[in-house]
């Protein structure tokens, strides 16, 4: 099927793209391709992965200026002319290579207060959640996130602001101020409501355009904008 | 690293895009249409040399273009007071497409009304 033209990227924030050559394999991912250079051309490239098929989030990379999960992206959808340019994420330290440092991505999780805060104990009855309640669709629509980092590196808010929590942080606390189990709806939204949080959104949506698991964060965000507005004119935050 | 137009090159960022362009554009013009009302200061004549100025085909051409900006931009601002204040999903992409159509037909309606 003849060979790919891959430029990979080698080094951290200053390097630059070494070019391979892959053979062109039927049904070939992405990350097959990453995994074939490191294995046949060169041993000391790094890269990322874990499960291979779009569960764990961490194999995301920047494919011909793209944002993407590679174990999920085929050759044949981004390869035009049998071209690879393969990047590590945008708007996060490089460590090396293809591998980017995810701390400051995961810290806005913890900063958008992402931790569900229950208020029951486990003596107590289950809670009971109706599946078509408003509030349980809202937290559906969201909450498949896999921490890829896929919209973070695609937003340019979070390029011109490093403070901005950014689209998936954002789209968890909304699943958690949807959560009727969840008691801590006031701090969560205090957290999210200040100039790092969600009324920066430009509404670009290139979160929602790049998300491989097709939430849109920009939904999610205009959720919180209208709820923190809400509180905030009723005093509560 | 940072993106490039790559990244960016999808419908909802042609539409910021388009509202932050004429939105700059649009305050460019201001002064101009300030000046232009300040011509009445002046006196009935010189306002309406002013005006008789502006009957020019490259000046209707501009006012056209002009037209388009205000249209565009409001339509794109109401776009988004739509995607941020209603309860949405799944239809942005068709509320695109009406705000592009919309300030288009008031463009052509302009135009048709010039010409």
């Amino acid at each position: 099927m003849g060979m790919l033209h891959v430029k990979v990227w080698r080094g951290t924030e200053q390097g630059e793209f070494q070019a391979f050559e892959v053979p062109r394999l039927e049904s070939q991912t992405v990350l097959d391709v990453v995994t074939y250079i490191q294995r046949k051309c060169d041993a000391s490239l790094a890269y990322r992965f874990a499960c291979r098929v779009g569960v764990c989030g961490s194999c995301a990379m920047s494919v011909n200026g793209q944002a993407r999960w590679t174990c999920r992206t085929h050759v044949s959808k981004v390869a035009a002319e049998d071209r690879l340019e393969i990047a590590p994420l945008r708007n996060l330290p490089v460590v090396r290579d293809l591998v980017t440092d995810m701390r400051e991505f995961f810290d806005k999780w913890a900063r958008a207060r992402g931790q569900f805060q229950g208020g029951k104990r486990r003596t107590d009855d289950f809670a009971r959640v109706a599946p078509d309640s408003r509030e349980r669709q809202q937290v559906d629509a969201g909450i498949e996130c896999i921490g890829c980092g896929v919209c973070y590196s695609a937003c340019d808010v979070v390029t011109w602001n490093r403070d901005y929590l950014g689209p998936a942080a954002l789209n968890r606390a909304w699943t958690l101020v949807n959560d009727v189990r969840d008691v801590s709806r006031k701090e969560r939204l205090a957290a999210v409501a200040g100039d790092a949080g969600c009324h920066a959104c430009h509404t670009h949506m290139n979160c929602t355009e790049r998300c491989p698991k097709q939430i849109s964060p920009t939904a999610a965000i205009a959720g919180l904008k209208r709820m923190a507005l809400a509180a905030a004119v009723k005093g509560e935050i | 690293m940072k993106n490039d137009f790559r990244a960016r090159n999808h419908p909802a960022y042609w539409a910021f895009v388009v509202h932050r362009v004429s939105g700059l554009l649009l305050t460019l013009f201001l002064p101009l249409h300030f000046w232009a009302l300040g011509q009445a200061l002046h006196g009935e004549a010189r306002f309406d040399g002013f005006l008789r100025w502006t009957e020019q085909p490259l000046v209707k051409f501009a006012e056209t273009a002009l037209v388009l900006l205000l249209a565009a931009h409001m339509a794109g601002g109401v776009r988004l007071l739509m995607l941020e204040f209603l309860a949405w999903r799944d239809w942005q992409r068709s509320l695109l497409a009406i705000a592009s159509g919309a300030s288009i037909a008031v463009g052509l309606a302009f135009l048709l009304n010039v010409v």
